[in-house]
Parts: structure tokens; C-alpha cells; sequence
């Protein structure tokens, strides 16, 4: 595989969380505003490309039958040493991370690109490769906290988009959207989406 | 060397856990003047915040100097007491623990621009996922409050989260703590009901019901050890 496709082909036709199905939880978890589902991608980002090159470095001392704690220690150590930055240099941003930050360590698309790829190839493939699935999960992410938001709760970014005229004229917010189910419909229908323009991605029967 | 061998595999996560700890520790130790600074001027935010006064994020230091005139320690007696830390030091979330009569209780006196003068308390409680946290400031005379900050760590958002907006904060201006001459606890309800024993209420967060719970839980935790500190100033 060339190192483009190392590169794009996780933001549609093997996009992690669409296609692959992994990391639905955090999904479910940080969608119900714009803001934290952003927030979250770009760490999830810079976690994932940073471990799959620590991984590759170092892939061929790893013992095989411990290669899963290995990797866990990495991933985790990254993540402490990101969530600490982030404490001293954009305390705000990590104030509304909290919890989410920690979540980053459970994603299984960190697993799952280690395991499948980092423990595989070279660093800068690997690099290419973080990179990559981190904004297909990005893109998803953001695409859910926008409907959900803007259904929810009637704003973006915490801003008001829909005119209080519709309100006054009988308008409500879906309640529903801001609870967790409605983030599994949402994804399940960009899924729908995203299959019926990809007929190859379909299960033939 | 044979790199599934026992001897390897442990000399290899011990090397490694070794290097991740170290890092680790110093990412920790380099940062955590940064993160102290930091903790400390957002507290001297939410501080300021519960007067209703919101500094940008440059001049909070300077402004927590112009508006907190003093801090100090109360008991439960409402008499000021010494302790070996600063009451801007006191860590709540410990205090909240103790039996009421053990408590230290931080007081903040916070004088406004037009010279009215404001006592802000914390405190501290549980929501649904984790810590609640909030100041509270009242009148001079202790009985109406002035105006309140609620922050939370990891509650839901857009339901138990909606606690931290000014449309929850913004409904305690102008309750009661002290009525009849007895100390009322506010009372965070579904709307429409009413409290039955006549204190002073606001309405709860909908979709955040036990979050709620846990506000009306903390302000009554909280603030009840303050009740003979509030009833001595209207004395004054």
C-alpha cells in the first residue's frame, strides 16, 4: 500500500469508525455538543499518531506474548503526558476535557492501529497511518456533534442558531438527541449514507 | 538473544516501565508551577465569578486583589478561627467530610465597586458522575443571596452539565438563606412544585434530575455549618 493510501483511505472506504466500527463508545460519549467532539478528535489525533511511531520504533524488540501491555504503557504514558501540557499551557481546554481525556486510553482504534499496523511497518508509514484514522474518527465525531447539537439544543459551538422566533412559534428542541442512543441512530445513519454511495462496502448476499 | 525468553521479557517491561515512569515524573515535576498558577487563578476566577464580576483571563490576579478585600476561617459558631493554612488554601472537598463542628470554613469578603459589601463561601458535593463544586455570595446582612457559580467535573452535557450556565446560576440572586430568622437551606426543585416547609427554591435542571439532587444536597451540606456565621453578621 502506498503511503497515500496509508493516508486516506481511513477518511471513507476503511474509515475506522464507519467502516471498521471501532471507538463507537467515545462517540457516544463526548457527541451531545460540537465543541468537546472537536476537542477530542484532534487529541485522539495526536495520541494516535505518536504512539503508532513509538510502537514502530521500537516493534522489533517487543516481546511477543507482552506486546498488548506494551502497548497499553505507551498509549497511557502519552496520554498523562498530554493531559498534563495541556493543564499548564490551555488549562481551559482542559478543564472541559476532564474525563475525556482519559477515555482516549480505552479508544480501541489506538489498539486496533497499533496492533494492525504500528507493530508492522516503519515510523513514518506508521506516523502516516495515526494520522490518518485520527481524522476519520475526527471527521465522524464532528459530523454526530453537529446534528446533535444543532437538534438538541438549538446552537453550535454553544452559540444559538436557531431564531427564537421559532421557538415562539412552536418549535422545540429534540430532547432525545442530547441522550446517548440518539448518537448510535446518528451514526448508524451516516453509515446508511456512506454505504449506498459505496456499493462495494456492501455484504453481498 | 532469544527475545521470547522469560528473562527478557521481564528485563524488557521493567526497562520500559522504568523510562514512562521517569518521563512521566518529569513532565510532572517541570509543569506543575504552570498547573498550580493556573488552578489557583481559575479558583480566584470562579470566586469572582460568584460576585457576578467576570475579569478576562489577564487581569484575574489583579482584579481577585481589588474585589477579595479579606479571606479567613470560621466554626460552626460562626467566630473566626487561626489555622496553619491560608483560607484560600483550604482544600473543601476535605472539609466537606468532616462533622460540621470540626469543619474549617473559608470565608471571602468581597468589596464592589460601588462599596456594598459581599461574603462568598465555597462548597463542594456530588453529581451524578463525579464532584460539584460552587461558590455562593450573600448580602451584608447574611439573609438574601447575591449570586452563585456552579462547576462540575464530568457531568453530562447539555443535561446535568446545563448546572455550570447562567440560567441555573442566575436564579439563586435574591433567595433567602435566612428567613424568619431561621437559616433555610435553597431548595433546587422540579418546576412547578413548591418545598414544603417554605424555603426559599429554584428549579431543577430537566434530564439532569440527580444532578440536581446533588445541588440542593450541597447547598444544604455546605452551607448549614455557616448558619450561625450568617445570623451574626445580620447583627451588625
Amino acid at each position: 500500500m502506498s503511503n497515500k493510501n496509508v493516508f486516506f483511505n481511513p477518511f471513507s472506504k476503511n474509515n475506522p469508525v464507519i467502516v471498521q466500527i471501532l471507538g463507537i463508545c467515545s462517540v457516544l460519549a463526548v457527541t451531545a455538543k460540537l465543541e468537546p467532539a472537536l476537542v477530542m478528535g484532534l487529541s485522539v489525533i495526536a495520541v494516535l499518531a505518536f504512539s503508532n511511531v513509538i510502537i514502530s520504533l521500537i516493534r522489533n524488540t517487543i516481546p511477543t506474548n507482552i506486546r498488548i501491555i506494551v502497548q497499553l504503557v505507551v498509549v497511557a504514558g502519552l496520554v498523562v503526558i498530554v493531559s498534563q501540557l495541556l493543564e499548564a499551557y490551555a488549562y481551559n481546554v482542559s478543564k472541559q476535557l476532564s474525563v475525556f481525556i482519559g477515555l482516549i486510553i480505552t479508544n480501541c482504534i489506538l489498539m486496533g492501529r497499533l496492533e494492525a499496523f504500528a507493530m508492522a511497518n516503519r515510523p513514518w508509514p506508521s506516523f502516516l497511518d495515526g494520522v490518518g484514522n485520527g481524522v476519520g474518527y475526527a471527521i465522524i465525531l464532528v459530523i454526530v456533534g453537529f446534528f446533535r447539537e444543532i437538534l438538541g439544543s438549538g446552537t453550535l459551538f454553544g452559540f444559538q442558531l436557531i431564531p427564537q422566533s421559532f421557538y415562539d412559534a412552536g418549535y422545540v428542541n429534540n430532547g432525545l438527541m442530547i441522550l446517548p442512543p440518539m448518537a448510535l441512530i446518528v451514526v448508524a445513519c451516516i453509515i446508511w449514507v456512506h454505504r449506498s454511495y459505496n456499493k462495494d462496502l456492501q455484504d453481498q448476499h | 538473544m532469544n527475545k521470547q525468553s522469560n528473562l527478557y521479557t521481564i528485563i524488557y517491561i521493567f526497562v520500559l516501565v522504568v523510562l514512562v515512569g521517569a518521563a512521566l515524573a518529569f513532565t510532572s515535576i517541570s509543569l506543575k508551577d504552570k498547573q498550580q498558577a493556573n488552578a489557583d487563578a481559575d479558583k480566584m476566577r470562579q470566586i469572582l465569578a460568584s460576585v457576578n464580576i467576570y475579569p478576562s483571563s489577564d487581569s484575574i490576579i489583579v482584579d481577585y486583589g481589588r474585589y477579595i478585600t479579606d479571606s479567613y476561617l470560621v466554626n460552626e459558631n460562626g467566630q473566626k478561627v487561626e489555622a496553619s493554612e491560608k483560607a484560600f488554601d483550604v482544600n473543601v472537598a476535605v472539609q466537606s467530610k468532616k462533622t460540621a463542628s470540626e469543619r474549617l470554613l473559608p470565608v471571602y469578603e468581597c468589596r464592589l465597586s460601588d462599596g456594598d459589601v459581599k461574603y462568598v463561601m465555597p462548597m463542594y458535593g456530588a453529581g451524578l458522575w463525579g464532584p460539584i463544586w460552587g461558590y455562593i455570595s450573600v448580602d451584608a446582612d447574611g439573609t438574601t443571596v447575591y449570586g452563585a457559580f456552579f462547576a462540575h467535573q464530568g457531568e453530562t452535557p447539555g443535561l446535568g452539565a446545563e448546572i455550570e450556565k447562567p440560567a441555573f446560576s442566575g436564579q439563586f440572586s435574591g433567595k433567602h438563606l435566612i428567613k424568619d430568622d431561621t437559616f433555610r437551606p435553597i431548595a433546587v426543585i422540579k418546576g412547578g412544585a413548591v418545598p414544603q416547609d417554605g424555603s426559599d427554591y429554584v428549579d431543577g435542571v430537566s434530564g439532569g434530575t440527580i444532578t440536581s439532587k446533588g445541588v440542593a444536597a450541597m447547598l444544604d451540606k455546605c452551607l448549614a455549618p455557616y448558619s450561625k456565621f450568617l445570623e451574626s453578621l445580620g447583627g451588625r
